[in-house]
């Protein structure tokens, strides 16, 4: 019995500020950072967007995009780092806004950057095991950055919403198979109460995403007897531009299948939202019988990876909703005062 | 801040959420916020739940400069009239440049936050409107 992705649902907020801005209040070198990291802007949140926000309207869109009856939509799972309450979930706020509700179970993830693909995950289980008819997993963030901290270049926010089950006919792209590479490493972190998260600076690097991305990777290749050849296009998690592009040379797969889906350079780094963003692009403009590699990266840390086939359902459904690529298109510039402001970092008196 | 009860708040939640107002099968006339009971048919009058899509029509607007508490970080900002394209008209926050705002804009719904009880309390979600 097959398993996989239904429909699915982007949301990127308008507003956009450039690597040279922010270096600029720092005192950095912007062209030294915008080659090391292979980002050159990023996006920020409205003032009254948040985690929630982004992930109604990402999940939405998802429900949009292939007209699905809401009430089919048995669990609601929203990953996330950045959830606007500390206890009470993000998830009910989405599973009402978008119509699932009463009779679904809810829950909020946290894994750092892969908590959506944890969400996937647990949805695949549901359906195939007959638990739910239709699953929703949600990856979104307003990420966070210390001011002058180096994720503050990247740090950016949106929100990526999946549709997942298990009927032949309606099912735009197959999951063939899922593979977790986990281990306890601490590469980043925050604390309760903590506005801010910690990271490990180069020790995020190696041990932290290489070693699970590539891990789960090739476990997944081997498990199901797959090679990067084998692949249309593939996606790994985009903390920048740069960390990806090593990850699938390190793996053999090759500048033009990572192209569609590696859209860090403009975005930043959307958290629980990149990996499943890139994944989202790249099924923007997917074929029918394409198939997609995907990797998800989380700090503490863990790697999820996915082989996906797009089925002939993906042509009826796609120009329903948004495409990242429009979501990306025509944003609003500003300036890190404005920046600050939306992000909370101006305290009124 | 806002200083709305929890309760009350939650009352009229699925309203702000998703736009769902009344109908009122004998007349055709459609209600937002809800009402339970027609106006116009009284004890004649047959009333249903109604969602509506959202999009509508700015009808006016104000730029609002001095905000009261709670929203001070969002000054300037919209406040306007919408039309439904069923009829019924609601005030609403209008989220975008106030230069761009113009009797007439068409208007779609956005999920976004309203306000919140301060620091410690409730967040309060539901619906504005931007530029279609």
């Amino acid at each position: 019995m097959s398993v996989g992705i239904v429909s699915y649902g982007a949301y990127i907020p308008r507003y956009r500020i450039k690597i040279d801005d922010i270096a600029r209040v720092w005192g950095d070198d912007a062209e030294i950072l915008k080659a090391g990291l292979m980002v050159f802007e990023k996006s920020f949140p409205d003032v009254d967007e948040d985690t929630a926000t982004m992930a109604v309207e990402a999940a939405r869109s998802a429900v949009n995009r292939a007209c699905l009856d809401a009430q089919r939509i048995g669990a609601v799972y929203t990953g996330s780092e950045s959830h606007p309450y500390a206890v009470k979930p993000t998830s009910t706020i989405v599973a009402e806004a978008v119509g699932a509700t009463p009779v679904l179970t809810a829950a909020d993830f946290e894994f750092a950057c892969k908590a959506g693909t944890a969400a996937i995950q647990a949805c695949m289980g549901l359906v195939s095991s007959g638990m739910i008819d239709l699953g929703l997993a949600i990856g979104a963030d307003v990420a966070q950055g210390a001011p002058g901290d180096a994720l503050e270049y990247t740090a950016a926010a949106g929100g990526v919403a999946y549709v997942i089950g298990n009927k032949e006919s309606e099912l735009a792209a197959i999951i063939e198979d899922t593979y977790s590479f986990t281990t306890d490493t601490p590469d980043f972190w925050r604390r309760e109460g903590m506005p801010y998260p910690e990271h490990g600076g180069r020790f995020t690097g190696e041990p932290g995403y290489f070693k699970h991305v590539t891990n789960a990777a090739k476990g997944l290749m081997e498990k199901i007897g797959t090679k990067p050849d084998d692949y249309d296009f593939a996606v790994f998690h985009q903390p920048n531009g740069k960390f990806p592009s090593r990850a699938a040379s390190m793996l053999g797969f090759s500048k033009e299948q990572i192209k569609p889906g590696l859209v860090v350079p403009r975005l930043g780094n959307t958290y629980s939202g990149s990996c499943m963003m890139g994944i989202a692009a790249t099924l923007d403009q997917a074929k029918p019988g394409d198939r997609i590699f995907a990797t998800a990266f989380g700090s503490g840390a863990g790697g999820d990876a996915f082989s996906i086939t797009v089925t002939d359902r993906i042509e009826e459904i796609r120009n329903n909703a948004p495409k990242v690529e429009e979501l990306l298109a025509n944003p609003i510039y500003a300036d890190y005062a404005k920046y600050a402001r939306h992000k909370g970092k101006i305290k009124l008196a | 801040m806002i200083t709305m009860s929890v309760p009350r708040f939650w009352r009229k939640q699925i309203a702000r959420y998703n736009l769902v107002g009344t109908y009122c099968k004998t007349c055709e006339e459609y209600f937002y916020p809800p009402r339970n009971v027609c106006p116009s048919c009284r004890r004649e009058g047959e009333i249903g739940e109604f969602k509506f899509n959202g999009n509508g029509e700015l009808v006016t607007y104000t730029v609002i400069h001095a905000a009261a508490e709670g929203f001070e970080g969002q000054t300037p900002y919209v406040l306007g009239i919408v039309q439904l394209e069923e009829g019924p008209r609601l005030t609403s926050q209008i989220v975008g440049d106030p230069k761009e705002m113009h009797i007439g804009l068409k208007v779609r719904p956005v999920f976004r936050r309203l306000g919140q009880s301060g620091e410690r309390g409730m967040i309060y979600y539901g619906t504005k409107f931007v530029p279609a």
